[in-house]
């Protein structure tokens, strides 16, 4: 039986590391759009509104537009990425305390060390479960494109 | 007046699954307790027990985010469509 997972076209991967190290000495963060399953197929980097190094609040303005952009693709918003410039890629108590939806993912990009870490997470009420992050070679989205790198 | 209202997936099991509701009112305060009282479930992840708006949902009326508008007392035009979201924030906190 195979395990929650998250799927990342490199792409997204890279630009979502990206713009996390770009958000430093700040944490950052940004959303990501795809199934249910776990294939992300859009990354959405957003605003860190809290412009600090030890908290992130993504910029509603623009959920409200990666929302929509996703739903007009055909998917959701199925996670948030985040990262901890200082600390482990494991959820804080204030990211398992606030975390909104139980079926989404939860990203963590850790900054701490040398190379970036990437871990996934599910959160369900206190409970936190790691899952595979699977990063993918650049692959054909099913509608005939490619995985998808902008925003909008 | 009716408005369209979208539901964030965390609300949808508490609407049947519904993404798109509709919900009554001529302000955002209207509006929300017209969904409150139709969808009880989200009563206390939509609006507190004070009748404020939870903090950590966001809702926009159309592009509008209320809480930059005039929060509760926001005005909802017919056809206006009203938006929740989870609010998203965390971080390392230390």
């Amino acid at each position: 039986m195979v395990g929650p997972m998250l799927r990342l076209p490199a792409p997204l991967y890279t630009q979502m590391v990206g713009h996390c190290l770009s958000g430093l000495p700040d944490e950052a963060c940004g959303l990501l759009g795809g199934d249910p399953d776990g294939v992300v197929v859009s990354c959405y980097p957003t605003r860190n509104l809290a412009g600090s190094a030890k908290l992130y609040t993504v910029d509603p303005g623009q959920h409200l537009r990666a929302d929509r952009d996703a739903e007009a693709n055909g998917m959701a918003i199925i996670g948030v990425f985040h990262s901890h410039t200082h600390t482990d890629a494991y959820p804080s108590p204030t990211d398992v305390a606030q975390a909104p939806d139980p079926d989404w993912h939860y990203v963590l990009v850790s900054l701490r060390d040398t190379h970036p870490v990437v871990r996934s997470y599910r959160i369900v009420g206190d409970r936190v479960d790691e899952e595979t992050v699977i990063v993918e070679p650049r692959r054909a989205h099913p509608s005939g494109g490619f995985a998808r790198t902008t925003a909008r | 007046m009716a408005v369209d209202v979208r539901l964030p997936t965390v609300l949808r099991p508490h609407a049947g699954g519904l993404s798109t509701v509709s919900a009554n009112g001529a302000t955002i305060g209207e509006v929300l307790n017209d969904l409150v009282t139709r969808y009880p479930g989200m009563a206390g992840q939509v609006l507190t027990e004070d009748g404020a708006l939870h903090r950590f949902v966001n809702v926009y009326v159309d592009d509008d985010d209320v809480r930059y508008l005039e929060q509760l007392d926001t005005k909802v035009a017919d056809g206006a469509t009203v938006s929740i979201l989870p609010a998203v924030a965390g971080g390392c906190g230390r």
